[in-house]
């Protein structure tokens, strides 16, 4: 078994180089400070109404059913050479994406080419045949992207970062990043003046600029909305605020209409109408006559407008073709084929169960490996092998034989740990980080992204609907 | 603006005045019953409390008593009660949050710290150990998120549009309360024969004499009215005399400068539909503003000459009016 990696320290007592100013800090502040500046942020977090719905669910009060995401206190930190390192890589990695999915709809270079092959694009359940021939402004696909990234250990001590998922369709989780920042300089003002943390607060303003540069060809000063399901799913809190940060309105599917393939919303002073729509509804609920009729969360005829080249969505449809565990580990040859560049960024090694050799290599190895579904998301339907029981893996096996082409398989990683702030003191717990690549003219992100935290004990589970919370993340200016 | 978006904010204004309004009339209520009277008078404060709001029957089908526990149990917690301060401050709250991007972020707090309160107030009753003050919290929340919206939030469509739910509501409230202020204080001239549960039908329908002839008729009444509206002082300074209910009812009418006055409130109502006039508002605008010349420009011998509570009916069925055509021309998305 190899030694994890801590973000903070190598070894037992060696501080890392990034971490020593902070460090320095925290030893200077009594327990019950941390307590209680924890307390207050938790107050603050409910006064502001940063929540996330739950479904079904009632809290003791029969109040609602509205839980605050965990926010732990110590910053998770990265030096600005790694972050540099990064950030090219994130550019050249989202660049090629979508260099891939406009291929996929047009001339399919590569599955001629034999890079990727063609079925499992073209048989895709994320491939949207309406998109094929259809022209995007720009050629750009997914303007917003959340590029999953984790560290893991190597047998030497040092840490490799490896990109875990692609998320392609509509990544959420922004709104913690910017919260969590105004949170921590709220709590404790005085770590800004000790440390040159790069500031991400422009984010709303890059997303604007982004969203304006895609609006179809001759419109002049777009009309940009947020398009949201409403005030009862999850993620509704990060779609009002990012509405209201970028002075935008926040529409729902019932205030949008389609006429003459041009898209209105209804106003106090009639219909106006609408360039650009940053979509936070999956694609199949977008638009019930050309998708699932039941949707009442889109709008009907938008398709039609999308194909007249009328109105921009954002992120298009059909991105989810290349963000599927499928596809992922194809991304590195995309790189190469489209930027005839050598990837910056590492995918974590990936069998792919469809493949004879690799399924066999998979079921010799099912208790070290974590095999997860091809569509699966959100740390469900998922194998972590080294923790599971004897009876589970053997359960897994017959899924798994059932049905191979569902599923990937990964080494189990030693995800990297951050010291966090449990009831039990201050204590490592895993970490992952997503940073938002914004894809325009030209492409642009914040330095650092959203850390998100498993704050059970040895869990590598980070998502917030299985106990994990977030963290703010910093990048330090050279 | 988004049409959806005027409705959240019209609603979320609406339910927050009537919040306010209903913690007036409790408390006012509350006040008098610390008076020492009958028992019998007391529950006639109830009971016209629930008939302002057409909550009798509502009330009578859960409780078997008319009394002040019962009461303020019903109008501050019921849920089921969509006019009990806890019902109107949740959907203050969840209109709010509906459009909490068409908010500044003073005014989402406001609305969203307000119900998070008051679930911690109400919990384990704790505002049953002072009603008193706990019915100026909620006019104090109502002030202040009055106060937020007109202090921070730019003056355009969606200001306006959280005025016109104000001062729609507050016409509304105000003329209820004085209906049910003189219709009370006729009835109890007119014998007293009040029984509990099934008699409450006929309490109702009985004359609507105004008993403005009897000087003794209790000074307590009269400025518990007023202090409902945060009239007394008012009363003092605009007429120096002592409290007589025609003056009473002249200032709660007619008088322009007094905030809750129904003229007040129809001042700011047309003044505040003007600006978000659209094409097809013409009717609404014009209605709205005959109603507001009717009352700037009537008496108050004429008005109690022909009665107040005809007066009175026929203004409530005129802001009801209102109310569907402003729905009708800004807020129900229309297909174009």
């Amino acid at each position: 078994m190899t030694p994890g990696f801590d973000e903070m320290h190598a070894g037992e007592q060696a501080l890392r180089e990034h971490y020593r100013s902070y460090d320095r800090w925290l030893r200077a502040q009594p327990p019950e400070l941390m307590t209680a500046r924890r307390e207050e942020a938790e107050m603050i977090f409910r006064r502001v109404g940063i929540t996330f719905a739950v479904y079904g669910a009632k809290d003791e009060e029969g109040a609602g059913t509205e839980r605050l995401i965990p926010f732990d206190l110590i910053p998770r930190v990265i030096p600005s050479a790694e972050w540099r390192e990064m950030e090219r890589g994130l550019r050249q990695r989202v660049t090629a994406l979508n260099r891939f999915i406009h291929d996929v709809y047009h001339d399919q270079d590569i599955l001629k080419a034999g890079v990727v092959p063609a079925e499992q694009v073209l048989k895709n359940a994320q491939y949207r045949a309406e998109m094929a021939g259809v022209d995007v402004p720009g050629d750009v696909y997914s303007h917003i992207a959340g590029i999953d990234i984790v560290r893991a250990a190597n047998a030497d001590g040092s840490g490799t970062y490896y990109v875990l998922e692609d998320n392609l369709r509509v990544p959420s989780g922004v709104s913690y990043m910017l919260e969590n920042r105004k949170m921590t300089m709220r709590l404790f003002p005085e770590l800004f003046v000790l440390n040159r943390v790069a500031p991400v607060a422009h984010y709303p303003d890059l997303l604007l600029d982004t969203l304006r540069a895609v609006a179809p060809a001759g419109v002049n000063e777009p009309a940009v909305v947020v398009l949201t399901p409403g005030m009862y799913n999850s993620a509704y809190f990060e779609h009002a605020f990012l509405a209201q940060q970028m002075g935008v309105e926040l529409v729902e599917g019932k205030d949008l209409f389609v006429k003459d393939s041009f898209v209105y919303m209804r106003t106090t002073q009639g219909p106006k109408r609408v360039d650009v729509i940053y979509r936070r509804v999956d694609d199949d609920f977008l638009d019930p006559k050309a998708f699932r009729p039941e949707s009442t969360l889109g709008c009907a005829g938008l398709l039609d407008a999308y194909r007249a080249g009328n109105i921009t969505l954002s992120n298009a449809i059909g991105t989810g073709v290349a963000d599927d565990k499928s596809i992922y580990p194809y991304v590195p040859r995309m790189v190469e084929f489209y930027l005839g560049e050598k990837p910056i960024l590492q995918n974590v090694p990936t069998w792919l169960c469809r493949q004879d050799d690799d399924l066999k290599y998979v079921l010799d190895h099912l208790p070290d490996l974590v095999v997860k579904e091809v569509h699966g998301a959100g740390g469900y339907g998922m194998l972590v092998g080294p923790a599971a029981t004897r009876a589970e893996v053997d359960a897994f096996r017959e899924q798994l034989l059932a049905n191979p082409s569902n599923y990937i398989a990964q080494p189990t990683l030693s995800l990297s740990t951050c010291p966090t702030f449990v009831d039990a003191g201050i204590a490592p717990r895993h970490i992952d980080l997503r940073p938002f690549v914004l894809s325009g003219k030209t492409v642009q992100m914040v330095p650092g992204g959203l850390t998100r935290v498993a704050l059970k004990e040895g869990s590598l589970v980070v998502n917030s609907s299985q106990g994990g919370g977030t963290k703010d993340t910093w990048v330090l200016e050279a | 603006m988004l049409s959806r978006t005027a409705d959240h904010l019209f609603w979320m204004a609406r339910y927050m005045e009537r919040a306010e309004n209903t913690a007036r009339m409790l408390d006012v209520n509350y006040q008098t019953s610390l008076l020492p009277q009958s028992a019998d008078r007391a529950e006639l404060g109830w009971r016209g409390m629930l008939s302002i709001s057409e909550l009798t029957s509502a009330f009578l089908a859960k409780y078997n008593e008319v009394n002040d526990r019962n009461v303020i149990d019903f109008m501050v917690r019921d849920e089921a009660n969509s006019s009990s301060i806890g019902a109107c401050l949740r959907a203050a709250r969840e209109n709010a949050r509906a459009v909490r991007g068409a908010l500044t972020t003073e005014v989402w707090e406001t609305q969203n710290q307000t119900w998070l309160e008051f679930v911690r107030m109400v919990s384990g009753g704790r505002f049953l150990r002072d009603p008193g003050e706990f019915f100026e919290w909620v006019k104090f929340r109502s002030h202040l998120s009055r106060g937020v919206t007109v202090g921070t939030m730019l003056q355009d469509e969606a200001l306006h549009f959280l005025r016109i739910g104000t001062f729609l509501e507050r016409a509304d409230n105000t003329a209820r309360l004085l209906d049910v202020k003189f219709h009370a204080l006729t009835k109890e001239f007119h014998g007293s024969q009040q029984v509990n549960g099934a008699g409450q039908s006929q309490s109702q329908s009985q004359s609507q004499r105004i008993a403005l002839d009897q000087p003794e008729y209790d000074f307590y009444h009269w400025s518990a009215i007023l202090r409902s509206v945060s009239g007394f002082e008012v009363y003092r300074k605009v007429y120096r005399n002592v409290i007589r209910p025609e003056k009473v009812a002249e200032l709660l009418i007619l008088r322009a400068d007094m905030p809750r006055s129904l003229a007040a409130c129809m001042n700011e109502l047309v003044a505040n539909l003007r600006l978000v006039a659209n094409e097809q508002s013409d009717e609404t605008l014009r209605r709205a503003e005959r109603l507001r010349a009717d009352v700037l420009y009537g008496r108050i011998d004429e008005i109690l000459a022909t009665g107040l509570h005809a007066y009175l009916t026929q203004f409530l069925d005129r802001v009801g009016d209102l109310g569907v055509g402003i729905s009708r021309d800004f807020l129900v998305p229309v297909a174009a």
